[in-house]
């Protein structure tokens, strides 16, 4: 399978990224590379094969009791955010005004 | 030094001192110690600072280690020469014009310049085994589940485990004998029992038997997936499973220590000595085959047959979970904000986002694109496109499916051997400025490391001695799952032969 340029801009676009041109060059290039060599999983038969999530399957997901806990403190919480207001995490505004 | 003397008066105030009383320890920055900074080598996380500890730090200092800082790894711990980090490269204190390897490359290296006793790294395709063969130190990458991540900054859930680096085995030993064990905080860390570490018994062998059981824990969903290939009666196997007339193993007593006469049963997978490999790495790793002949084990070669598949199915998965764990960094609860177009910023005008709600959109992509370095992008990328519709089966479906073969490669052959011995990396470490540039070429050095985490399986990578360059020379023992005692018996019996 082959990508296109346009294919890595809707890739960084989904990702939340923004590239200058050359860099969308240079990407298209290497991901085109490393692509090409995950094809060679088409190699295998792999149609009676169940997928595998999770290394160890024995004793996965251990469930702890839902019991009612302290949990960080709110000024904890919030000791990293870089912006806050009220005990809320603020960010740029979202809704138009009119 | 203060809390050494804090430790010290705790002693004098009739305190049981911790099975790592006064051990300097420090910590790969990925994981969390409240009161030191977590950067995770990214400017993303310029001055976070901590809320809570890792479960691992906690249990080394309630066991008295000493925690002396933090250590330069790659970003995020993605790459394999602790160059993609944002305060720049470790150097390799064996050789300082090479590279100490990574991503806990600072790990290793502070191991080898003795900077400390013991170093905590991460493993998520070789992040441990690798920088410590580079460096000449002992590296453990524990079963998957054994340690628990609570703390550790994710990067692919399904692959990351803790692991100690130190100089002696016996540091290791003890070290994975401390963080090990269930941890209510990470619902994937394992709920049996789990055998002691320390003191290594040698080659207590099966000692090792689950202890879960279904039943207890009614909750769980059954796994309906059964492995499909796995049950194949002896037929290709046997092709290369030598008939053995050994007897079944019976369990030696850990405190016989005399009888070390039990014979270990070793795999060398031919797909690992193969095309690619430095001849000088290919003999030294043969040479400890040898030995290990000559001290009365059995050394047999086998097939790992979909190995070469393993670096596909690893960054197929690896990136498709990274990309889903890194989209945390938005800038909004946490980590660095940048700022927007046309209001707080004077940056330059560049057309950052078709979406009409503007300046949050504006404000992720900005935060993103300027905090990230080169290769976390690319993995972000990669992942998404894997994930991304049209591509999900195609890639992401195929490679689960891929690791689900590579597992049963290692289950078939573990049901005759006791142990696998292989290279840990197909070349020496590189000269700075002598990496290569492509990233494929990059990732394909992993070739030895990778299959492991696929399986979850542990791993150690052990010194054997010196190149004719000098360079440290090392290699790996695969074992069974939660049979690390096995694996670290094997490295301390080399530890000896080879002194």
């Amino acid at each position: 399978m082959s990508v296109t340029i346009d294919d890595v801009k809707y890739i960084a676009k989904l990702s939340m990224l923004k590239f200058e041109e050359e860099e969308l060059t240079s990407f298209t290039q290497e991901f085109n590379k490393i692509l090409e060599y995950m094809d060679q999983l088409n190699e295998l038969d792999l149609t009676d094969v169940a997928p595998l999530y999770h290394p160890i399957e024995t004793g996965k997901g251990q469930l702890r009791k839902d019991e009612v806990k302290d949990s960080l403190p709110i000024e904890k919480t919030f000791l990293n955010a870089p912006a806050e207001s009220e005990q809320h995490f603020s960010v740029p505004k979202v809704i138009k005004e009119k | 030094m203060q809390k050494a003397e804090v430790l010290l008066s705790s002693l004098k105030g009739g305190k049981a001192p911790g099975r790592l009383f006064g051990a300097v320890i420090a910590v790969k920055d990925v994981i969390s110690v409240v009161g030191m900074p977590l950067t995770c080598a990214s400017k993303m996380l310029e001055g976070f600072q901590p809320v809570f500890n890792a479960t691992i730090i906690d249990k080394l200092l309630s066991d008295d280690a000493l925690i002396i800082g933090k250590l330069n790894c790659d970003e995020f711990a993605m790459g394999a020469t602790n160059t993609n980090s944002a305060f720049g490269a470790v150097l390799n204190p064996v050789d300082k014009s090479r590279v100490p390897g990574g991503s806990s490359g600072g790990s290793a290296a502070a191991v080898a310049a003795g900077l400390c006793d013991v170093a905590i790294g991460s493993d998520t395709g070789g992040s441990i085994r690798q920088p410590a063969a580079f460096c000449g130190v002992y590296g453990i990458k524990p079963t998957y589940s054994r340690v628990s991540r609570y703390g550790l900054t994710a990067f692919a859930s399904s692959f990351d485990s803790i692991g100690p680096l130190a100089n002696s085995v016996d540091d290791c030993a003890l070290v994975l004998d401390v963080i090990s064990g269930y941890d209510p905080l990470d619902s994937t860390s394992y709920g049996g029992k789990l055998p002691s570490l320390s003191p290594i018994s040698p080659f207590v062998q099966n000692e090792f038997t689950y202890s879960f059981n279904p039943d207890e824990h009614p909750n769980l969903a059954q796994d309906t997936n059964t492995p499909v290939s796995d049950e194949q009666p002896n037929s290709a196997q046997d092709t290369n499973t030598p008939v053995s007339d050994e007897q079944p193993i019976t369990i030696q007593s850990p405190a016989d220590t005399k009888d070390i006469s039990k014979k270990l049963k070793i795999a060398l997978p031919k797909e690992y000595f193969g095309e690619g490999l430095n001849p000088e790495i290919k003999s030294a790793v043969e040479e400890i085959a040898s030995k290990l002949v000559e001290a009365g084990h059995i050394v047999e070669e086998v097939s790992l047959p979909n190995t070469k598949y393993a670096i596909a199915a690893y960054y197929v998965l690896t990136t498709a979970e990274a990309a889903s764990n890194l989209s945390r960094y938005d800038g909004v609860r946490y980590g660095k904000r940048s700022k927007i177009n046309g209001t707080l910023s004077e940056e330059k005008n560049r057309a950052v986002s078709e979406e009409k709600s503007g300046t949050l959109a504006e404000m992720y992509i900005n935060t993103r694109s300027e905090n990230l370095g080169k290769e976390v992008k690319r993995r972000i990328m990669l992942g998404n496109y894997v994930l991304s519709g049209g591509y999900y089966e195609a890639y992401f479906g195929k490679a689960q499916k891929v690791r689900r073969l590579i597992k049963n490669d290692f289950t078939k052959i573990f049901k005759d051997y006791d142990l696998i011995l292989t290279p840990v990396t197909p070349e020496f470490p590189a000269k700075f400025g002598e990496m290569p540039t492509d990233p494929l070429a990059v990732y394909l050095g992993d070739i030895y490391t990778t299959s492991v985490n696929l399986a979850g399986l542990p791993a150690v990578s052990v010194p054997i001695g010196c190149s004719s360059q000098n360079l440290p020379l090392a290699a790996q023992f695969i074992g069974k799952e939660f049979e690390e005692n096995t694996l670290l018996s094997v490295a301390k019996m080399l530890e000896s032969l080879l002194q």
